[in-house]
């Protein structure tokens, strides 16, 4: 495989698909998420359900909104690029509400979903990472 | 759970990882030394958890050796994951997906070290 030069890399047509350049990038982290926040929500569910049922389900609700986003950056096309627009805007609802939910009342949200603290057992990245897919699906509206 | 092959292989990853972002900022796409690189990380990896779940088998296990097992798997898939979509994207953010797996890697070593230490008998 030859060395692109920069002023190859750096052209990106209209048309390119919503998973190819920066997209492929997310669709490596939102895999991550998507299969970290469902096998937590798993562990969860299986092993201490009644301990905060509330939480648990809002676990693996996070779970099944980081897959549908994934999917969806992975599909491309306009069914896929709604799907991800639609994950992304619950993702970015559900990290600002759980974040502001779990700092005002930490005793009904104890440590359990990505979302508690803003995601801060995740380093903040569940925070960035709805900001940074809306952005790139915003960037990339169809071009009719 | 090996503590030095654990430490190697979170030094290496982060090594790759500022490499990766640095090829990024450079705006170049995965080379075959790039690849080869991922390739020799994942190969680290998976002698790790092969040696990790050889430690399932004899001596104490973890407490949670379900979500062991789940965080085994996972580091096991990330690296190829990640060579397979960067083989993909020849473009600049080729490497970032190289450096982003890079910078995975090591959190998810660290959680299986911290599950490994609380043990049953």
């Amino acid at each position: 495989m030859p060395e692109k030069t920069p002023s190859e890399t750096t052209v990106r047509p209209a048309d390119a698909a919503l998973g190819s350049g920066i997209g492929r990038v997310l669709l490596l982290v939102y895999g991550v998420f998507a299969l970290s926040a469902s096998a937590r929500a798993l562990v969860q569910i299986t092993t201490h359900f009644s301990e905060a049922p509330l939480a648990y389900l809002l676990s693996a609700f996070a779970g099944l909104i980081y897959i549908t986003a994934t999917v969806g950056l992975a599909r491309g096309g306009p069914t896929g690029r709604r799907t991800a627009l639609i994950s992304c805007t619950i993702e970015l609802i559900g990290v600002l509400v759980i974040g502001t939910l779990s700092v005002v009342d930490s005793g009904d949200f104890p440590d359990a979903t990505v979302w508690s603290n803003f995601g801060s057992g995740y380093g903040y990245v569940p925070l960035v990472l709805p900001f940074v897919g809306l952005w790139w699906i915003w960037r990339h509206k169809p071009a009719s | 759970m090996n503590g030095a092959l654990s430490t190697a292989t979170i030094v290496a990853a982060l090594v790759l990882a500022v490499w990766y972002l640095v090829r990024t900022a450079l705006d170049r796409a995965p080379d075959p030394i790039d690849l080869i690189a991922a390739v020799v990380l994942g190969v680290l990896t998976a002698v790790l958890v092969v040696v990790a779940v050889a430690g399932l088998f004899d001596g104490a296990r973890p407490a949670d050796t379900g979500t062991f097992a789940g965080y085994l798997v996972t580091t096991a898939g990330l690296v190829p994951t990640a060579v397979i979509l960067a083989k993909m994207e020849p473009t600049r953010w080729g490497n970032l997906i190289l450096g982003v797996g890079c910078l995975v890697l090591p959190v998810l070593v660290l959680r299986l070290q911290q599950i490994a230490s609380v043990t049953v008998a």
